[in-house]
């Protein structure tokens, strides 16, 4: 980096089981807690070797008001502890915690998010993030912004069902027998959309020195940025990521070779098409080694899983550069993009 | 979880809302000459205020759609039907709204269609009923006369959740149905909680270690309810007040009646009045109140620790 940033990695990642339907309340704290313990054994740390403390989660997705005051149950809040939230994916809790860090306010940082989309019709709830004006009074179902985006695409010859399936297939999936199944929202078929997850996930950031201690491999986060399109859907082009490509930009300068790992989230198949040449990866890159969002989309924290599951190939030894996106809002209105290297450049 | 959210609208969208009960559709011209429907308040590449207002057409053109095959509460319609972006002529961006076909094979890119109004518009995007097919509208005949601008609109939510209680509450709600009250601590060392909870505040351990409690114990804190709201269930003025139940570390916060709301006080002793055994639940409402006990005040030592 050229400016006097503190070197910050990525040194713990833990994630809740990926289930269709917990038996734990919204609050999040049942799932929680287990990740919270697991990173602590696993770093030899305790609550109070945490600096800073971040999180995202939703009240609407909750049902309930101040949903991430009860979550703050989870830590421990005595002696008082240094915390915020945003309403956003966890992967913009990230966000603020590398701030906090680089400001030089903290050493280590816990950043944790929590959903349980099984508690509602999450389609649904998803509506409160449109233009609460003009749009949300219709009741426009979050399924459906995509799809009207994926034939967006289809129709300018942007991509194709079958590439679309062939992305909810993976390497070795049968495309054809996908493409037999019928449609939940024209053109998007059931493949084509992230299942409804319950799950929550923590990362704990860490500064310099202070991260070669806890970690064998850091993956030292080399850059990070996120960009906004429009929230008027009908005013951009949604068969493009524009904000995705500015904030690849910015962390890339534009040298997207030598990812071995890509993580993108991308909650429709067709979102993944668009990511993927927003951001300008080769070839050469793994995309969603981890299965990505539609295997698995814990709401409000399948995004801070991009960067974990980036993070772990790092400190696995298995990657030595990679890239994490997450989004947040309708149809990749929000976008974050983070580059993972294994050393300090 | 039901509401109504109320907003002010402010001058460009009470603009277009105020023309849509006129049965009229306007939009905005942008810095880079486009016609933005609906307008925006600010430009979206200068940022200043948005002033040049343009007609449009009620007829345009579907420029994306998707089909919905099973309504939620709340769309414009419980049948099956398209939601679609459509570029009214004159326009540059499209307006998302509903289209009225029977089948996911009457939709098509390019398909024109008019807006539908409703048969009384109110200031507000359902004014617009839907879009069908066709270049005229079968919808009544114009709006009445002018009125005063629109500068608020109210949107109804209604969203259901299916919530489950943590294992801990699931102890302590069980225990109220037969009539205990049931708190618990993380161990013998950690303060008792009422209700338990899934993860002790203090160190994030659960509470596991379940402690059957009295029905009595000391007001710690209180207010006097004198203003009436929606949904109230007792005459003003009462007390709502925090009884801190022997044995417990956390007060709960409880209505105190059966004497004069004056009367009530720190220290109060005071003792659950349960319904009768065939109306409980599973809740603390099983506990209508709590009343004076008569007994001398506690000590203010006794509780000073767990205001």
């Amino acid at each position: 980096m050229t400016d006097n940033a503190t070197d910050i990695a990525v040194v713990g990642f833990a994630h809740a089981p990926h289930v269709p339907e917990t038996f734990g309340t919204t609050n999040g704290v049942e799932m929680l807690v287990p990740c919270f313990q697991q990173l602590y054994d696993r770093l030899g740390i305790t609550k109070s070797d945490i600096g800073f403390w971040c999180s995202g989660s939703s009240d609407y997705l909750a049902g309930r008001a101040f949903s991430f005051i009860s979550a703050v149950d989870a830590i421990g809040a005595v002696p008082p502890i240094n915390e915020s939230h945003v309403e956003m994916d966890a992967a913009w809790a990230l966000y603020e915690a590398w701030v906090k860090l680089r400001s030089g306010q903290a050493k280590t940082a816990l950043v944790y998010g929590f959903g349980k989309s099984s508690a509602s019709t999450l389609r649904q709830v998803l509506t409160l993030q449109l233009d609460p004006y003009l749009v949300a009074p219709l009741w426009p179902d979050a399924l459906s912004i995509a799809g009207l985006q994926a034939r967006a695409g289809l129709d300018a010859g942007r991509w194709t069902e079958r590439d679309m399936a062939a992305v909810a297939a993976g390497a070795s999936g049968d495309v054809d027998s996908l493409l037999d199944k019928p449609y939940v929202a024209d053109p998007l078929r059931a493949h084509d959309v992230a299942p409804i997850t319950d799950g929550a996930a923590a990362v704990v950031l860490a500064v310099g020195d202070r991260a070669r201690e806890l970690c064998e491999r850091p993956a030292w986060i080399t850059g990070m940025a996120h960009r906004v399109d429009t929230p008027v859907l009908g005013a951009r082009d949604l068969t493009v990521s524009p904000s995705t490509s500015a904030a690849a930009r910015a962390v890339t300068g534009g040298d997207t070779s030598g990812f071995d790992v890509a993580e993108l989230h991308a909650p429709f198949s067709h979102q993944q098409l668009i990511l993927t040449e927003a951001i300008g990866l080769r070839n050469g890159t793994a995309i969603n080694p981890s299965g990505g969002a539609l295997t698995a989309n814990p709401m409000f924290a399948a995004g801070l899983e991009r960067i974990g599951f980036a993070a772990e190939a790092i400190m696995a030894g298995t990657a030595n550069r990679a890239l994490a996106h997450a989004t947040s809002g309708p149809a990749l209105q929000q976008n974050l993009v983070t580059v993972l290297e294994s050393e300090t450049q | 979880m039901r509401f109504d959210y109320t907003r002010s609208v402010g001058t460009t969208i009470g603009t277009f809302l105020t023309n849509l009960r006129d049965h009229k559709i306007i939009g905005a011209r942008g810095s880079d000459g486009r016609v933005i429907v609906p307008p925006p308040e600010y430009d979206p590449i200068t940022a200043e205020p948005l002033t040049d207002f343009v007609d449009v057409a009620e007829t345009g053109t579907v420029e994306s759609w998707t089909w919905v095959r099973e309504p939620l509460p709340g769309q414009p319609f419980d049948r099956p039907f398209a939601w679609a972006l459509i570029r009214l002529d004159g326009a540059d961006t499209t307006l998302l709204h509903a289209v009225d076909v029977a089948a996911p094979e009457d939709m098509q890119t390019g398909l024109r269609v008019t807006a539908r109004w409703a048969a009384k518009t109110e200031g507000s995007i359902r004014d617009i009923v839907c879009f069908e097919p066709g270049e005229k509208s079968g919808s009544p005949a114009e709006a009445g006369a002018a009125a005063e601008p629109v500068t608020m609109i109210t949107t109804p939510v209604d969203l259901s959740y299916k919530h489950t209680a943590s294992p801990q509450e699931t102890v302590y709600l069980r225990g109220l149905a037969e009539g205990k009250l049931i708190g618990a601590r993380t161990d013998d060392a950690g303060k008792v909680y009422f209700p338990p909870r899934g993860a002790n505040p203090t160190d994030g351990r659960p509470t596991n270690d379940f402690i059957e409690l009295p029905d009595r114990g000391t007001v710690t804190t209180f207010c006097i309810v004198n203003v009436p709201f929606l949904g109230q269930r007792i005459k003003p003025p009462y007390v709502a007040a925090y009884v801190l139940l022997d044995g417990a570390d956390i007060p709960v916060l409880h209505l105190v009646l059966g004497c004069d709301a004056s009367e009530v006080r720190m220290g109060m002793r005071v003792e659950a009045v349960w319904k009768p055994r065939e109306e409980w639940g599973y809740g603390l409402e099983n506990v209508d109140h709590f009343r004076p006990t008569g007994e001398p005040d506690a000590d203010y030592e006794t509780y000073k620790h767990h205001l």
